[in-house]
């Protein structure tokens, strides 16, 4: 019973992180594409005059494609055709069972290990996940009845296995230094310093690995430079040009799950997962009243700060646009007035002496909020090479899969046994 | 499979087991809906997978029996159906039915007058091959100089609007001159500015972003390869034809209006990164063509007459003698002819355009066959065609 719903929770929580980290990552993609593009980006979606730079606009974004008209075409393999956005989806969601986002939590004297499903051969069942997407985009392509979308699902299905030799081989580089398939030990073995102050990361020990996982995870989710699957200005959306409404839906909210889970796995493998360079557990526990207060003082000066700029805007911007919108720096002055009521509250309380349960959350809390620093970090990167680079060609990415990716993977499997061998 | 049919470009011969299994071409219609036509443009393709073994254009959507108007109305109210034709450069097509009318009438244009067209004509140009840029490069994939280059388009349709009053169709151009004079705030101060703003700041950061982009390179280069012969039979003008190496530009090698007396470069394909006449040489004789524009309207704005700005009155009709005439200009995508014959009376007998667009689309045909389905976007992107002016 305990285990069932400590799993649950667990489950709760990574389901939510993702649900979130979605909704974010649009958020992100529109303003980050602004942000790129020397424009404003989406400002307009407004809930009673607040429009939090757009956040709103994710949420009225779901409102309408629930409510639209889901239009299918006449001829489709109607079993099939509605499965396919839900296989997409599902299995984006289930990679997240065996990444770890925090190393323990105490509960009632009970070490609970944060990671949902803690394989021994967590490594295998990502890869083996990961490449079970590739059904539902050749269903969708296929079922649809759509010549652009059959050529998107073609496109789909060759890129996503090519991609899975190479992004197998840089793994096992990872294996062989770390020695283990499970997620955790990988992750807990880029806690140590290399040389005494070098992290050693896998980007550290596995440098090349790392160029070939990330350019792989690029392709394994159809992101620029490879988003040939539903490359717009050829086959209009490819395996998704048929779809409507929530169905459409799936698949877009799958393309952002994918990306989540491409920047954790980049994240875990790669940047130590949760750990804090320098700052392992035991100095964590050690110092988490300190941490915190140090954090309570910073969010108390940054809040107070940002009220202050929204005060500035309550004086100057009275009656800008004579309408509901003039509410929002009243209401952003509140907001961050209590949340800097929050943290005076928390330090009159004596954030500096909280005891082994509280230093044990704290720690805690300190490794998740490294682990999303990084996740988030790592999605803004495939915003920002999403709306950097063109894309590629159909032969030029098979050559680069097959050709150069590939063989880089041997050579770096082979460098690194010498390495282990002879260092 | 029809087995007469080799496709060597991609190493892809018509193999034997093609017989034994049994397998079809694949009939795809790109377009008149799709983001890559440019416009309403209908590319009947058969493919096998993804490699093209015919490709068709079907042409049509977007007649407007302009020509045929012509015949209806008298010389100077048809100025605004030429706006119409390529409506990126609209400038450049009021030039060239102004100089056939001009030719026929046997008027004189101030110099002036003449000075301001070529600044118009060039800004109108430049605009055209900003969005030859974007949308070439938002077909291979990168949005973000898609948004740059508009952005450099509004300043020059802002510049635009304040000399001719329109901001996408001016109708600026009347035989004998045009219709309005610089505007007498600090017109040319800006359009100077601009013009530097975009040679020193623009155009590099359009380079590194997108010209010497690794992948984009590797997209265009040796891509949908137009030989000079293929340019010449199929009558290709303009960009096209340059970028197959050919020197050729209306404005130097038949000079209209003051051409002649400024120093331009005219830039060709070279084949810098892979074969003459590929995708890419196309592409940066556009890049080019906007610096060298830049130099004409420097050297049009820096010796600026005083005048007058035509030597009609407007509201009166121009009286055109029975006779013939064709006059070429340098349009943006080409040469844009425009051929009357007058038949002394108000209104013209019959006014036959030859639009580059439409010449230079026909090459598809020929050089689309073996080339993938993304490499023939590209192939249609570097050619820079407006349907407007196909289908007038």
């Amino acid at each position: 019973m305990d285990l069932l719903l400590e799993t649950l929770s667990k489950i709760g929580f990574m389901f939510a992180l993702i649900m979130g980290m979605v909704v974010v990552l649009i958020w992100m993609e529109r303003k980050g594409a602004a942000f790129i593009q020397d424009r404003t980006g989406p400002n307009r979606a407004a809930i009673g005059g607040v429009r939090l730079a757009g956040l709103v606009h994710p949420i009225a974004d779901v409102f309408k494609l629930l409510f639209k008209e889901d239009v299918a075409p006449e001829d489709r393999h109607r079993g099939l055709y509605n499965l396919a956005p839900w296989i997409v989806m599902t299995i984006a969601l289930s990679t997240y069972a065996v990444i770890p986002f925090g190393d323990h939590l105490t509960v009632a004297g009970k070490q609970i290990p944060l990671v949902v499903a803690d394989l021994n051969v967590g490594l295998l069942y990502i890869l083996a996940v990961a490449g079970l997407g590739t059904y539902g985009v050749v269903m969708g392509g296929w079922a649809a009845n759509n010549k652009f979308g059959f050529l998107g699902a073609i496109r789909a299905t060759s890129q996503m296995i090519s991609y899975e030799i190479s992004m197998g081989l840089a793994l096992m580089g990872l294996v062989m230094v770390f020695g283990s398939l499970q997620l955790t030990e990988i992750v807990a073995g880029q806690g140590d310093l290399l040389f005494g102050f070098l992290p050693r990361w896998g980007v550290v020990v596995q440098p090349l690995g790392f160029v070939i996982f990330i350019t792989a995870v690029y392709a394994e989710t159809n992101r620029t430079p490879f988003d040939l699957p539903e490359s717009d200005s050829e086959i209009v959306a490819g395996y998704h040009l048929e779809y409507s409404s929530m169905k459409f839906a799936l698949f877009f909210m799958a393309e952002y799950a994918h990306m989540v889970i491409g920047a954790a796995l980049i994240a875990t493998f790669y940047f130590g997962g949760f750990q804090i360079p320098w700052l392992p557990r035991p100095v964590l526990e050690a110092h988490a009243g300190t941490l915190l207060t140090i954090k309570l003082v910073g969010v108390l000066v940054a809040s107070l700060a940002i009220a202050a700029l929204f005060m500035r805007r309550v004086r100057n911007e009275r009656n800008k646009f004579g309408d509901a919108r003039d509410r929002e720096p009243v209401l952003g002055v509140a907001f961050w007035l209590v949340l800097a009521a929050g943290a005076a509250g928390g330090l009159l309380m004596g954030p500096w002496n909280i005891g082994p349960v509280g230093a044990d959350l704290m720690a805690t809390f300190f490794q998740v909020t490294a682990f999303t620093v990084k996740l988030v970090f790592f999605a803004w990167l495939f915003i920002w090479v999403r709306w950097t680079l063109p894309r590629f060609r159909y032969d030029q990415l098979m050559y680069l899969g097959w050709k150069v990716m590939i063989p880089l993977g041997l050579a770096n499997l082979v460098v690194t046994a010498l390495v282990m061998a002879f260092v | 499979m029809t087995d007469d049919v080799k496709i060597t470009n991609r190493g892809w011969e018509s193999q034997d087991h093609a017989s034994e299994m049994k397998s079809e071409l694949l009939e795809l219609n790109m377009g008149p809906q799709h983001p890559a036509t440019h416009g309403v443009l209908r590319l009947l393709l058969q493919t096998d997978g993804e490699i093209v073994y015919k490709v068709t254009p079907v042409v049509g959507y977007l007649h407007r029996c302009t020509e045929k108007i012509a015949e209806g109305v008298d010389y100077k109210q048809w100025i605004v159906y030429t706006d119409r034709f390529d409506y990126l450069a609209p400038v450049t097509n009021n030039h060239a039915y102004v100089t056939a009318v001009e030719k026929l009438a046997d008027l004189a244009v101030p110099e002036r007058a003449e000075h301001l067209r070529i600044v118009t004509a060039e800004l109108s140009r430049i605009a055209s091959h900003l969005i030859a840029l974007a949308t070439f490069g938002l077909d291979m994939g990168a949005w973000t100089p898609l948004l740059y280059c508009f952005r450099e388009r509004e300043e020059i349709l802002n510049l635009l609007e304040r000399i001719a009053g329109g901001r996408m169709l001016y109708n600026y151009m009347v035989p004998g001159g045009v219709r309005y004079d610089v505007p007498k705030d600090n017109w040319v101060a800006d359009v100077l500015e601009f013009v530097t703003m975009l040679e020193n700041k623009k155009l590099p950061d359009y380079n590194t972003l997108l010209t010497y982009n690794k992948i984009f390179i590797e997209r265009t280069s040796d891509v949908g390869i137009i030989s000079k012969e293929t340019a010449f039979d199929y009558g290709c003008t303009g960009p096209v034809l340059r970028g197959s190496g050919v020197k050729f530009d209306c404005r130097r090698d038949d000079p209209y209006s003051l051409y002649d007396r400024f120093d331009f470069e005219i830039p060709v394909g070279m084949g810098e990164m892979g074969t003459v006449g590929d995708c890419w040489d196309r592409y940066i004789v556009r890049v080019r063509e906007i610096e060298q524009s830049c130099r004409i309207i420097r050297q049009a704005l820096e010796t600026l007459p005083e005048g007058p700005y035509g030597t009609l009155e407007l509201k009166k009709p121009v009286k055109v003698p029975a006779g013939a005439a064709y006059s070429r200009t340098e349009a943006a995508k080409g040469e844009m002819g425009h051929y009357i014959i007058a038949d002394g009376g108000a209104k013209p007998f019959r006014n036959k355009v030859r639009s580059c667009s439409f010449c230079n689309l026909q090459v598809v045909e020929k050089v689309g066959v073996g080339l993938m389905v993304s490499d023939l976007v590209a192939l249609v992107g570097s050619l820079d065609i407006v349907l407007g002016e196909i289908d007038r």
